[in-house]
Formats: structure tokens, C-alpha cells, sequence
């Protein structure tokens, strides 16, 4: 179904994190842009759809808005707004966001303010005290609000003007009693979709949400102490991807269970989905990205999940796959230790 | 010296009292950020003279580099990330058994054991593999060939341990291949099974959290059940060498404060001093002393730590003070601070004294 295409090289390997390849497709000037995280550093490149032309940035974590930082970066990732596309770094000290190229950074937050607070509860000598700080768990909602996941479980609200570096902070979600993990809205560009973000923990509880001036909780369905490491919204069917390797498809709105899927041998490390078609990307510690076809078809209450194809990336624990076109015509993927993405296309 | 010396009690008994002090083990269980490549690096050539055995540069060298790659092979290879305590608790099984006969020694392996299952067994499994992932980051871009897993086909002749796509599947997760469809109702309206890649059984039963139990998993046990030769291969190394990226580009200001405080610690252990080059014996990990001389020479550039120099001070009146300090210190009660002003308190009361 899928062939392999020649790889891209990248300036440093892919650290071993969710999530662990962002993707912008640049239609006008025939580009597509990868990111993929190693440590404190971001690789991007950017690669000419001739496949004749490659260039390569580096960004690295920061410390306050302008100190170079060794803190580590746990996640890279695009957040395309209809006025605007932000490159978007979350590390152990905090939000960074540039220009979508990675030229400029255009906002800082810092973790550890007391907005985001980074120990929770109401007497400090309590908390736990091997609570590790960071921020995880990246998206662009409706309009203008990318939402930004923190280790407490805190959700932040960003508003995003159409331009300028005039960010603020919005709102605090306080849902989530666990580590962020992922987050995903709703890809279908459907006007009907009542739910526009799903949010995910350590725990394996998914959090389904309205965006607006505040954001309102739609439902919340409680995780079984499986962590859930990938979540993708799409006609208002979660798909998630969890420790345990299984794949599970959720109503968004009413919580039910509509699939579930033994998909892997090991923990699922990244899922994504191609909106015009539906087809479903998974990868995992088991060397396998896996294609599915997901039909959802809201008037006859009816989701369905099929198996397409299998390709295993011989003696790679895959960190990172994501569709390169909204068809799903061909994906890209990260493994830890390897300094390539290694690409796919359908035959 | 002898073989049979090497493997002796003593040289058994004083590597262990030493890893198992109690103040360095405070300090080891204290959270904290990842260590740079350069302090564990020194923490391992001190661990390795705690007793009369010596290594020079090469055979340290070599020694070091399989121990990393062992141990970047466990911690890559876990089934799920909890297994990683399970392996950590083989290690220890493995210690305690070395120490069986000598009770103030087993004394303090059990104590450890007691802090490694209140302090990691709440842990969820989300946690666990951001423990994981954060040891991988260490272990990132090292692909130095090891001929015991050359030799068991674990590792590639590219220096990449290989993943296998058969076995057990790990505790708590099932065999892929099944998709079960419900209705909007809930109820199970459809079970399909797909073909996918691996060929996996059945998970094993749990391994034990326990001071002592079944750990089930063979991770973390000793490499060598037949006496081995052990070697590193240093050529093709350099192949990689140009993936060799350096973590923490960026000063870390905390970084010479570790090794100092590490300094006092292990300065002020009561070391077995050898008296007079006589009862000191000196191992080479090569097979002959011209072979050493020659490995120490060709070893890549990017490849050297870069070791920090400890003298084995006896100061009992400063360490006396510092442990007065380190009591104070975890006293306070407060959450641990930023990492950089809790160095630099500790240091500026080490300066004073």
C-alpha cells in the first residue's frame, strides 16, 4: 500500500518523546516543514516537494525570554490558525512561540508563575515532592486560542491576536489531575462539531471541551491506569493511543467506547489523522506504524475501524508519525537514536 | 595478584559499602535532574577504587563503556517502563547476594531496597516512562559495540541493539490482532481480527515489587553465566562519532557543584587506603599491557569524560560539618527548590567552612 521513499537527514537523532514529529504542509511555495526534538533542541527542515532542495534550523530551549537553556524540550509542534501558523515548544521551563519558519520567538511563558503554579495543592510542604515541572500537550482551537498542557494537569488558554506578539493568557483549565500527555481538536473542519478539544493524562483521562471566551467542559471520561500517550478529534470521534498499546474510539460528547483495537506490542507513542479521508496513523515501541481506516458516519450513528496495512521500521522504537497531506497519500516518521524521518508514500 | 583475588570478598565488600553509604545515598535518592555524562562518569572511576583493585584511563575507559551500553540496553529493551524497577531490583539481588555473610553491609542493601519501593513503586506507569525517556536522552547517539551482545546477536554491527518482533507481549498489554466494535449502546456488536506484524505471546506473569520475590524478568541479570571475555570495540566508533551530540551545550553552572558536593561525599568515606603498592593490584581489561597503552592511544577525541580529579580527603572535621549541614538541610521541609539555589546555598556553606 505504502512505499519507502528516500529519507530525510536531520542534524541531531529524535529523543524518545510522544509525539515526536510535527508536520506543515506549505502549499504555496511547494514546502513542507519537519520538526522533530532532540533534548534542549529543535531540528527543523524544511524540504522542497522536488525533493531536490533541503534546509535546516535549529531552535533551542530558553530560560526567561532570551537565555539559551539546557532544560529539555518535551514536545515541538504547529498550530495552524486561519489568520496565522505558530511554532509552538514546550520544555521543562516553559512556552516558547515563534514565527512558524522558527525566525523569530514572538512569546514566552514562564512555568512557575503564580498563574501555573508548578506544585499544586493548598499546603506546598505536602506536594509531593518529586513532582517533575514541565509543559506538554500542544493545539490551535477554533479561531484564536492554542492550548498548552502543563505536567500538574493544568490546561493554559493562550489567545492569539491575527498578528503581532500581543499573546496572552486567557484561562486556566483545572481538570486534569495528571501529567498532560497530548491534545488534539477537532480536524474535520466540520460547522457541526460540537466538541472542539481533547485533552489527555498520564492517567488515561480524556477531557472533551467547547472552546469560547471560557472554555466549557463537555464531558470527561475517566481513564482505567492506562496512560494515554496520543489523542486525535476528528467528527467528533476521539481516537487515542495508550501505554498498553491498544487504540480505543470514543464519542466525544457522550464518552462511549465504539472500538477498541489490540493494536500494538508496546506503548503507542504518536497517532495521527488524515481529515479528508479518515485514514488513521499509528506507531509504537514495537517498530510498527500501522495505517487504519476510520468511518464515522454521525447520521447513522455508526463508527467503524478497519486494519490497512503494517510496516515495521526494523530495530526502531518509533517516537513520531504523521501524515504529510490531508488524503493521507504519504506519512513520515522519528525513531529514537535515528537521524533520519524516514518517509512513505502509497503506491 | 590473582584471579581468585579479584573476585574476592573484600574487593566485593568494599565496592558495595561504599555504593551503599547512607549520605551518598540520601544525595542519590534526593529528586533531581539527570546528571551530566562528566559527574556520573566520576562517580563511577571513585565507585571503581573504592576498594585495592586499580584501573588505568584504557581499561576504565572500556569498563565504563560497557557498563553504559548494558545499561542502555536494559533500559531500552524494558517491556513496559515499570519493569525498569524490576530490573533495578534484580541489580540488587544480585548485590545482596554478594553480601550475604558481612550483616552491617546487608543491613544497608536493605535499607535501599526499602527506599526504592516507597519511593518508586506509587509511581504510574505515564511517570515511569518519563523516568525512561529522560535516561534515554542520556543514552542518546552512544552505539559503542559490545562483543558479548555482538556474539548473542542483541547488538547490531552498527552498534544498534536489536528489537525483537516476538515473545511475550509485556504485563497488561494484549496480543495485537483483535478489534472489537460496540454499538452506541455499548454493547460488543462486532470482533474482527487483523494480520500485523511480530509474532507475540502471551504476557508472563508480574515480576514482584518486593525485598524479595520472582522478578520474572531476565533484565538486569548477570550478563555473564559462562566466564567471557569482555571487550568494547573502539574502531567504528568514529563512524558515529559525527552523531556524537553533546547534551547541555549550555554552561550548567550546576554541573561543578554536583561534582564538588560528590567530591565531599566520597572524600569523606572510609576508604581501605592500600598501604604501600604491594596490597594494591592493578586490572587490565585488555590482553596485554602494550594493547592498553594503544587503545588508551587511539580512542576517539569526543569520547573522553574529561574526569574530574578526587582526592580521597580524610577531613573528618569538615565532613563532620557537612553531614550536620545535609541534616539541617532535610529538616527545612520545604518541596526541593530550584535546583541552581539549592546548589548554591549548600555551596556557599561549604565555603565557609
Amino acid at each position: 500500500m505504502y512505499h519507502k521513499e528516500k529519507s530525510i537527514q536531520i542534524k541531531s537523532s529524535a529523543s524518545a518523546l510522544y509525539n515526536n514529529l510535527s508536520v506543515l504542509r506549505i502549499a504555496p511555495r511547494c514546502l513542507t516543514y519537519f520538526t522533530v526534538v532532540h533534548a534542549n533542541v529543535v531540528n527543523m527542515v524544511s524540504a522542497s516537494w522536488d525533493g531536490l532542495n533541503f534546509s535546516h534550523r535549529q531552535l533551542q530551549s530558553k530560560e526567561g525570554s532570551i537565555a539559551a537553556s539546557s532544560s529539555l524540550i518535551m514536545q515541538a509542534s504547529w498550530c495552524v490558525l486561519p489568520s496565522r501558523e505558530l511554532l509552538v515548544l514546550t520544555s521543562q521551563k516553559g512556552i516558547q512561540m515563534y514565527e512558524s519558519d522558527g525566525s523569530i520567538m514572538v512569546y514566552w511563558h514562564a512555568l512557575d508563575t503564580p498563574e501555573t503554579p508548578t506544585v499544586v495543592g493548598v499546603n506546598i510542604s505536602s506536594a509531593h515532592p518529586a513532582q517533575a515541572v514541565f509543559a506538554r500537550g500542544i493545539a490551535a482551537v477554533q479561531e484564536n486560542f492554542i492550548c498548552v498542557g502543563v505536567s500538574t494537569g493544568f490546561i493554559l488558554v493562550f489567545d492569539i491576536p491575527s498578528k503581532g506578539s500581543n499573546i496572552m493568557l486567557s484561562e486556566v483549565l483545572e481538570e486534569h489531575r495528571e501529567s498532560i500527555t497530548d491534545m488534539a481538536s477537532e480536524c474535520s473542519g466540520s460547522l457541526e462539531s460540537v466538541a472542539d478539544l481533547v485533552t489527555a493524562d498520564d492517567s488515561g483521562a480524556l477531557c472533551v471541551w467547547k472552546s469560547g471566551e471560557d472554555f466549557q467542559l463537555l464531558n470527561k471520561i475517566p481513564g482505567f491506569e492506562v496512560c494515554c500517550s496520543s489523542v486525535k478529534l476528528w467528527k467528533g470521534t476521539v481516537a487515542a493511543g495508550y501505554g498498553s498499546g491498544q487504540i480505543r474510539i470514543y464519542e466525544a460528547v457522550t464518552g462511549i467506547v465504539r472500538a477498541e483495537v489490540n493494536a500494538h506490542a508496546r506503548w503507542i507513542y504518536s497517532l495521527d489523522i488524515a481529515p479528508f479521508s479518515g485514514l488513521l496513523l499509528s506507531a509504537a515501541e514495537d517498530s510498527l506504524v500501522q495505517v487504519w481506516h476510520l468511518t464515522v458516519i454521525p447520521e447513522a450513528n455508526s463508527v467503524e475501524i478497519q486494519h490497512l496495512y503494517s510496516e515495521c521500521v526494523t530495530d526502531t522504537q518509533i517516537c513520531g508519525a504523521k501524515f504529510c497531506d490531508g488524503e493521507g497519500h504519504a506519512f513520515a516518521v522519528t525513531g529514537y537514536d535515528l537521524s533520519e524521518i524516514i518517509r512513505y508514500t502509497q503506491e | 595478584m590473582t584471579l581468585s583475588q579479584l573476585s574476592s570478598p573484600n574487593v566485593m565488600n568494599d565496592i558495595i559499602t561504599t555504593m551503599f553509604n547512607k549520605k551518598f545515598l540520601e544525595e542519590l535518592f534526593k529528586p533531581q535532574e539527570l546528571y551530566s555524562k562528566r559527574a556520573l562518569r566520576t562517580v563511577f572511576d571513585r565507585l571503581a577504587h573504592a576498594s585495592i583493585m586499580r584501573l588505568n584511563q584504557a581499561s576504565m575507559d572500556k569498563l565504563y563503556d560497557l557498563m553504559t551500553m548494558a545499561f542502555k540496553y536494559q533500559v531500552l529493551l524494558c517491556p513496559r517502563p515499570k519493569d525498569m524497577l524490576l530490573v533495578t531490583f534484580n541489580h540488587m539481588d544480585a548485590i545482596r547476594d554478594f553480601v550475604r555473610d558481612s550483616p552491617s553491609i546487608l543491613n544497608q542493601v536493605d535499607e535501599t531496597y526499602r527506599q526504592l519501593i516507597e519511593m518508586y513503586t506509587p509511581l504510574s506507569g505515564g511517570e515511569f516512562q518519563l523516568i525512561r525517556q529522560t535516561l534515554l536522552i542520556f543514552f542518546q547517539d552512544m552505539h559503542i559495540r559490545v562483543s558479548i551482545f555482538l556474539k548473542d546477536k542483541v547488538q547490531n554491527s552498527n552498534g544498534r541493539f536489536v528489537l525483537p518482533t516476538s515473545g511475550p507481549v509485556p504485563y497488561g498489554t494484549q496480543i495485537p490482532g483483535l478489534i472489537r466494535t460496540f454499538s452506541c449502546t455499548g454493547e460488543e456488536v462486532n470482533r474482527v481480527q487483523f494480520r500485523s506484524a511480530g509474532n507475540y505471546t502471551a504476557a508472563l506473569r508480574e515480576g514482584s515489587f518486593e525485598m524479595h520475590g520472582d522478578r520474572v524478568i531476565k533484565l538486569g541479570t548477570n550478563m555473564y553465566g559462562v566466564s567471557r571475555a569482555v571487550e568494547t570495540h573502539m574502531s567504528g566508533t568514529s563512524r558515529n562519532s559525527s552523531q556524537h551530540t553533546k547534551v547541555n551545550t549550555a554552561p550548567n553552572p550546576l554541573a561543578k557543584k554536583e561534582l564538588n558536593l560528590l567530591a565531599q561525599l566520597m572524600g569523606g568515606l572510609d576508604m581501605q587506603k592500600p598501604v604501600g603498592s604491594d596490597t594494591s593490584f592493578r586490572v587490565n581489561l585488555f590482553a596485554t599491557d602494550e594493547e592498553e597503552e594503544e587503545a588508551l592511544m587511539s580512542r576517539p577525541a569526543e569520547l573522553s569524560y574529561e574526569v574530574i580529579n578526587i582526592q580521597a580527603a580524610k577531613d573528618q572535621q569538615t565532613n563532620a560539618e557537612l553531614a550536620r549541614i545535609m541534616g539541617e538541610f532535610a529538616d527545612e521541609g520545604e518541596p526541593s527548590a530550584t535546583p541552581s539555589s539549592k546548589g548554591d546555598e549548600l555551596l556557599a556553606m561549604m565555603d565557609g567552612l
